[in-house]
């Protein structure tokens, strides 16, 4: 008598494997492979970004000017006139013939991916077409570096920053308790952290109150606002160094016990500070941070060593994102919200306990009802029902999914549709048990006969899903992951494990209990 | 138990006719409330921001309504009870692509005073996107639709696939209809809810169809409305039975699953209704409108076999080293 059969040994090993892997997602351990709750059931913040990417270019262009002056200063080419078009462009114009191949041997070797145009002694400099595209591209990549590096150090737990698509950042942060840190986490991210230290214009700053932007910029100035009071400043445009040329950034404390922060520059960067420093000493330079000045202290005298700090009435706090920010570099160009979703806590904890108790109320009616349909049969479908369940969370456990609440709903879901493969098998088996066959050939052609249309069935069902998972986005891909998942893990499950049982159990099939079997009263079976 | 025992086929075929009309007269009046009323779309694809609060006791609707309207930006903002009355919805059109101060920071300062309360969630989504995420979901529509056409063309015969989808489009839309006339909004969870109904109806067609190709091959009748009845009424109970199960767990979603996915879980119980009656009702009779052909059919599988067959002999006297 043949008792045990491949089907049953492999529904068993299906049935450990699911519970062994599924330990670690239910009791939620800290070993093992488990399940990780989507942010709209543990809470959390979903943001997609865009990017300014034509911000990157104007600021490239920007310190391509300030290369281009300090090149020729150090080379003591005169020039005159240089600066930055709308389009763009930056032009100059050279005094003296004679330096005019000095001039652009220089330029070509120092700054990349441009082109020079010469019209008599006035030159115009623009950046090629690809080094555009690279530029909007590194611009991308750095972002998306920038804020992981900046949340990494905000100390928050596993944050996702990815790139999306082509131009857009997916920023995902669990486990935020409250509003209000929400907020602080946004500003984050958000601050560009553009550091500039530049001149004052100081023959034409007594006349900025009543100066236009436009006017400013014919002077080849900017106008830039105190960023605690509405004072303003006439700066030179093209800034002395700016932020990529700094090394460390830290909070400190002055002497008034005023936290500041204190940051370092680069070797070339100190190069060009002390430069600067040494020759307008008498004169004030600001210290910009996104287009804000925070302060505009007297040049004293020359400044090696490349350290210099920012004070602004910090609260502690500010200060401390602030250097986070520094340290980890500016945006290249500033991003801004195209969608964000952001759930607290005490709401994913309420999603989780109304979904988990639909999934219990649901499995259990559907339970409930297949024993009494059905009889034993019944009772082997649940079981092959059960372990279905287990097989989707130790499968989704292993591969590390997220689970999310349409994701929970998927789960409810495949409960219901699952146990559809062994109502078919079950009426299969049932008519051919009417029609008078015999148990043993009602099972083997109750379980044939039933095959192609659970078969075509469950791949439309995946086909849809697949669908599903390549156009969804978040919490949408969870749902199609678990209803595929369930699907798969069904055909094992409900087909062939279920078939493996009856084949278990034959010799103990009593053709005279139909009913208590097979949950019918048939009249001649054989 | 046995509620569906199978003495003779019903005679489901010969009332085609009526169900059609029923079914045409649903799906215009759907259509209607789809061109006429319009989706109610939410934020997912309108664009918008979502605000959801609760207060510590019953939520002083009145005093929100005043407070936000108290800022000029929100007008048109609506507030409503969600779930029980100690949580609120605010909704605006207003999105915010500024990352530091958002929507919801500002109704944070303005609800200051009416009481404590906890912002639990917030949903923003940008027009741009919006436009963006609604082109998807109906790619992902038709891409579904065809590729089930395809799927279903290659297992049956392009006819099964015609009226496969026909079905499905019937129950799809008459699903919209009713998210149209209760007012649902309309979010990404309302469209993985119609991505799964196209699912599951196909799921339950699939089964009669299976039935109904099993039945041209056994049963000796050539009238395909013959073969039809007996083909649907064997499967009646297993419809039936699953879609009970269905129904419940469906039901359970709708009734303990929680405020968020209550849209989600309506639009499935329709659709569990309408995809069961329209496997059974809709979908078969279309294959016989559609002129299929028992003769022919059997003719082409029969030709079919021969071929195999002879492919069979060819190969077995190849083996052979007759050839």
């Amino acid at each position: 008598m043949k008792t045990l059969n491949y089907r049953v040994v492999l529904f068993v090993f299906a049935l450990i494997f699911g519970i062994v892997f599924s330990i670690p997602s239910l009791t939620q351990s800290d070993e093992g492979k488990k399940i990780t709750l989507g942010l709209d059931l543990q809470g959390g913040l979903h943001m997609l970004l865009g990017i300014k990417s034509e911000v990157a270019i104007e600021s490239r262009i920007k310190s391509m000017a300030a290369t281009v002056k300090y090149l020729f200063d150090d080379e003591e080419i005169i020039f005159d006139d240089l600066r930055m078009t709308k389009d763009n462009k930056i032009t100059f114009e050279l005094l003296d013939k004679d330096d005019v191949l000095k001039a652009t041997t220089l330029l070509k070797k120092e700054i990349e991916g441009t082109t020079l145009v010469q019209d008599g002694l006035k030159f115009s400099l623009a950046m090629k077409a690809v080094e555009v595209l690279r530029t909007k591209q590194n611009a991308i990549k750095q972002a998306v570096d920038t804020i992981r590096n900046r949340l990494n150090e905000f100390g928050l737990a596993e944050p996702t920053v990815a790139k999306q698509g082509e131009d857009k950042i997916l920023v995902e942060v669990p486990g935020i308790k409250t509003q209000a840190d929400e907020q602080r986490i946004r500003e984050l991210i958000a601050r560009a952290a553009h550091l500039q230290l530049m001149a004052v214009d100081e023959d034409r700053i007594a006349r900025v109150d009543t100066m236009s932007e436009n006017e400013a910029r014919s002077f080849g100035d900017v106008i830039y606002t105190d960023v605690n009071d509405p004072r303003k400043y006439l700066l030179k445009a093209i800034p002395v160094l700016d932020g990529s040329m700094l090394t460390d950034a830290k909070v400190g404390f002055d002497q008034n016990n005023q936290p500041v922060i204190n940051f370092t520059l680069n070797g070339q960067g100190a190069k060009i500070f002390g430069d600067f420093t040494g020759k307008y000493v008498g004169k004030r330079m600001a210290v910009v941070l996104d287009n804000k000045v925070y302060s505009a202290p007297n040049i004293n005298e020359r400044i090696g060593g490349g350290r210099v700090q920012i004070s602004g009435r910090f609260e502690l706090s500010e200060a401390h994102d602030l250097a986070i920010a520094l340290r980890s570099g500016a945006l290249l160009a500033p991003v801004y919200v195209m969608e964000k979703r952001s759930v607290g806590p005490s709401l994913g904890a309420d999603s989780i306990r109304s979904s988990s108790i639909a999934l219990v109320l649901g499995f259990v009616l559907v339970i409930l009802f297949m024993f009494i349909y059905y009889g034993i049969a019944g009772a082997i479908a649940n079981v092959a029902l059960i372990g279905n369940l287990f097989l989707i969370l130790a499968i989704m456990s292993l591969f590390g999914a997220t689970l999310t609440l349409p994701g929970m709903a998927g789960i409810v879901l495949t409960v219901g549709m699952a146990v559809d493969a062994n109502v078919i098998i079950n009426e299969r088996i049932r008519e051919l048990l009417h029609a008078g066959k015999s148990v043993v050939k009602s099972i083997e052609d109750g379980y044939s006969n039933a095959f192609t249309a659970i078969w075509d069935a469950n791949v439309t069902t995946l086909i849809a899903a697949t669908v599903l998972y390549a156009y969804g986005t978040g919490a949408i891909k969870g749902f199609a992951l678990t209803m595929s998942i369930g699907i798969l893990a069904s055909m094992l499950t409900a087909i062939v494990g279920t078939h493996g049982i009856y084949q278990w159990l034959l010799p103990k099939i009593d053709k005279k209990k139909l009913n208590f079997w097979f949950g019918i009263k048939a009249e001649g079976a054989k | 138990m046995e509620l569906f025992t199978y003495k003779k086929p019903l005679e489901l075929m010969r009332k085609s006719k009526r169900f059609g009309i029923i079914s045409l007269s649903i799906l215009i009046l759907s259509l209607g409330l789809i061109f006429t009323k319009g989706f109610n779309y939410g934020i997912d694809f309108a664009g918008g921001t979502l605000i959801q609060v609760k207060y510590e006791g019953k939520a002083p609707i009145d005093k929100v309504r005043e407070s936000i309207s108290t800022d000029k930006a929100y007008e048109g903002a609506s507030v409503t009870f969600f779930g029980g009355d100690d949580e609120i919805v605010i909704k605006t059109k207003m999105s915010s692509k500024k990352l530091g101060e958002d929507v919801s920071d500002k109704v944070r300062t303005l609800l200051k005073n009416t009481g404590t309360f906890e912002v639990r969630r917030v949903d923003m989504v940008g027009a741009k996107v919006g436009s963006e995420l609604r082109e998807q979901g109906i790619m992902s529509m038709i891409l579904a639709i065809l590729g089930i056409l395809l799927y279903v063309s290659f297992r049956f015969e392009w006819r099964f696939a015609v009226a496969s989808v026909l079905a499905l489009v019937h129950d799809v839309t008459i699903a919209m209809g009713m998210i149209v006339l209760f007012g649902i909004e309309v979010n990404l969870d309302i469209l993985a809810a119609l991505l799964t109904i196209l699912g599951y109806s196909l799921n339950d067609t699939i089964i009669v169809f299976d039935r109904i190709r099993e039945g041209i091959n056994t049963i000796k009748d050539p009238h395909l409305g013959k073969i039809i009845d007996e083909s649907v009424t064997r499967t009646l109970s297993r419809t039936t039975l699953t879609s009970l199960t269905t129904f419940f767990v469906v039901l359970t979603l709708f009734v303990f699953g929680g405020e968020i996915i209550h849209g989600f879980s309506f639009t499935l119980l329709v659709g569990v209704i309408v995809g069961t009656y329209s496997s059974i009702f809709v979908a078969s009779p279309i294959l016989l409108w559609l002129g299929f052909s028992v003769s022919d059919y059997r003719l082409k599988e029969a030709e079919k076999a021969k071929r195999e067959k002879e492919k069979e002999k060819m190969r077995a006297m190849y083996e052979n080293g007759t050839i």
